[in-house]
């Protein structure tokens, strides 16, 4: 039931996506975010070949499949709207600092006018939507990475929207979850960008000290900076199935010591074996597992045992 | 003297006689003993830890160590150290913390190490965590860029009260041969790729990263290593007079707010 449920809200955004009905279903927040470019255009390719397996699946089949790989199960890159869609209650998104934009501090050539291409492409700010939102109706504070804007790598705008988002959570008593998706640092912001993991870290550490819970969810991809900083101090690792986690970039790796590596090194399963992540967690299955380890946190109704 | 371009900084710190921390721990401390290992995988030597008297006064070191030669670089692994070695200066700076010694961090890495059994053991983890624990560390730490200071690599241990970069150290997010290789395909315009990132000391001070720079003798800091470690000692012994000033929840709240702060947007 709850899955057909998702797979209609999915459908919903499939149809008229620029119509006023579809627009009038989604969040004030939601809206204000997607709606300012004149909704991000999704181009409808005829089918995804999926970078796994190589396998191709009809477009209406895998948008139904939640954009996951109905051959090997491969979570492939969404957009942060779409993951909004998907997890959390409708209309329950309130966006943070929706108006924060990067600036350009080491006058990095092009970066200004890349990143003025990539808000009216996407619809986004930068590379991370935040804001507080609820899952069956408790209440979480929430960011979202989104690969398509720079790979979604931190700089100065990601960095802050973070920090903010944690301690708003930590002086509002709420839970953190974070949906990670980040090619690392932002290498046009320099040394800025670098700075923006120390800062986001120790903010999720202050939170994590006064006792603040935060749930890391780790998609495609997860490398670099942001592997090393924020997405892993969740007191709760999950990753969904088959994604790329890690901190060193493949093609370096194997620039460093002269061979090919196997298909799984750095995968969800991969990370999972070495014990740096706590759950691989599918995608349709992701909404009720939020759930329950809030309750088992004692947000929702369930009281802390002791 | 005119600023140096990135370009000649980075020729200086790649002088093959550009002394190492190893030349600077018996110019700058006593009874230096080298603690070794993290008490889970191993002993890395690429980032070395020990307990030292630094003007009389108990000290913790923590020190990314380049070879000055291929031989000492192969034992070290050219300063590129595992999560072991991150996982070694987490377990000496808590036992700073518990006996209430400064910890002294000496950065001079081109990056942690890339490598499959780096990954397996958790390379991200391993910085991540240095970040959370350096970030809530309940002593001063005191940071010295001496030469190149690469990446999440470098930043684990610069995580700090008060960070000094020497005058011709670099502090970078990538490093200029990866940046150009990633922005005009082609590795070799490094040299273009320096001076876009915006590396050197006085950059890194303009944009509030750094506190101090250390001045190094004409040339270079191989024309005088002892020269270059008094002045690493007073920088050393100025921080330390001001920040054991501050009682502990002080020198949190400041440490969180140095970076805090940092960050160019507009909203």
């Amino acid at each position: 039931m709850a899955l057909e449920n998702l797979f209609g809200l999915v459908k919903e955004r499939w149809k008229p996506t620029t119509s006023e009905a579809t627009e009038k279903e989604n969040t004030e927040a939601v809206k204000g975010t997607a709606a300012e470019s004149e909704a991000p255009v999704v181009p409808v390719a005829p089918s995804f070949k999926c970078p796994r397996c190589m396998q191709t699946t009809p477009s209406d089949t895998f948008e139904k499949n939640l954009w996951v790989c109905p051959s090997c199960n491969f979570h492939s890159r969404i957009s942060a709207i779409d993951r909004l869609r998907i997890f959390v209650d409708k209309g329950t998104f309130i966006e943070f600092d929706k108006t924060m934009t990067s600036l350009n501090p080491i006058e990095f050539p092009g970066y200004d006018e890349k990143t003025e291409a990539l808000r009216k492409k996407t619809g986004l700010s930068d590379a991370i939507l935040t804001g507080t939102a609820s899952i069956h109706n408790i209440p979480f504070v929430l960011g979202v990475m989104d690969s398509n804007f720079l790979m979604a790598s931190m700089g100065s705008v990601v960095g802050e929207k973070i920090t903010r988002a944690f301690e708003y959570a930590g002086e509002n008593g709420l839970p953190m979850i974070l949906f990670s998706a980040s090619g690392g640092a932002r290498m046009q912001e320099g040394i800025i960008s670098l700075m923006q993991m120390a800062k986001t870290s120790a903010a999720a550490a202050r939170y994590s000290e006064a006792g603040g819970l935060f749930i890391s969810i780790l998609t495609d991809p997860t490398t670099g900076g942001v592997e090393a900083s924020f997405a892993s101090l969740g007191d709760i690792i999950i990753a969904e199935p088959k994604v790329l986690i890690g901190f060193a970039g493949r093609r370096v790796i194997e620039g460093t010591i002269k061979q090919h590596l196997p298909e799984d090194f750095q995968s969800a399963e991969f990370q999972l074996e070495h014990g740096f992540v706590d759950m691989i967690v599918e995608r349709k299955t992701m909404r009720k597992t939020l759930r329950h380890i809030l309750r088992l946190h004692g947000f929702g109704g369930v009281k802390n045992v002791g | 003297m005119s600023a140096k371009n990135a370009w000649d900084c980075l020729q200086i710190i790649r002088n093959k006689n550009r002394p190492t921390v190893e030349n600077y721990i018996p110019l700058l401390f006593d009874e230096f003993y080298e603690l070794h290992g993290d008490r889970h995988f191993g002993d890395d030597k690429a980032l070395k830890g020990g307990i030292a008297s630094f003007e009389g006064k108990p000290v913790t070191v923590l020190a990314q160590v380049k070879g000055r030669n291929l031989n000492e670089n192969k034992n070290t692994n050219f300063a590129m150290p595992h999560p072991e070695g991150y996982r070694k200066a987490m377990r000496l700076a808590l036992q700073a913390e518990k006996f209430r010694r400064p910890v002294i961090c000496f950065i001079d890495t081109p990056g942690a190490f890339c490598g499959i059994d780096a990954e397996k053991r958790g390379q991200g983890e391993a910085i991540a965590q240095s970040l959370y624990l350096f970030s809530q560390l309940k002593t001063p730490v005191i940071s010295v860029i001496l030469g190149e200071g690469g990446s999440g690599g470098a930043l684990a241990l610069a995580v700090c009260d008060r960070l000094a970069m020497l005058e011709n150290a670099v502090y970078s997010v990538i490093s200029p041969r990866g940046a150009a290789s990633i922005l005009w395909k082609d590795a070799a315009k490094e040299k273009d790729a320096a001076e876009v990132l915006k590396i050197t000391a006085p950059d890194c001070k303009s944009f509030g990263i750094i506190e101090e720079i250390i001045a190094e003798p004409i040339g270079g800091a191989h024309n005088s290593p002892s020269d270059t470690a008094e002045n690493i000692k007073a920088y050393i012994s100025n921080s330390l007079r001001d920040v054991t000033k501050l009682d502990t929840d002080e020198l949190l709240a400041a440490r969180y707010k140095k970076f805090r702060k940092i960050g160019i947007y507009s909203e």
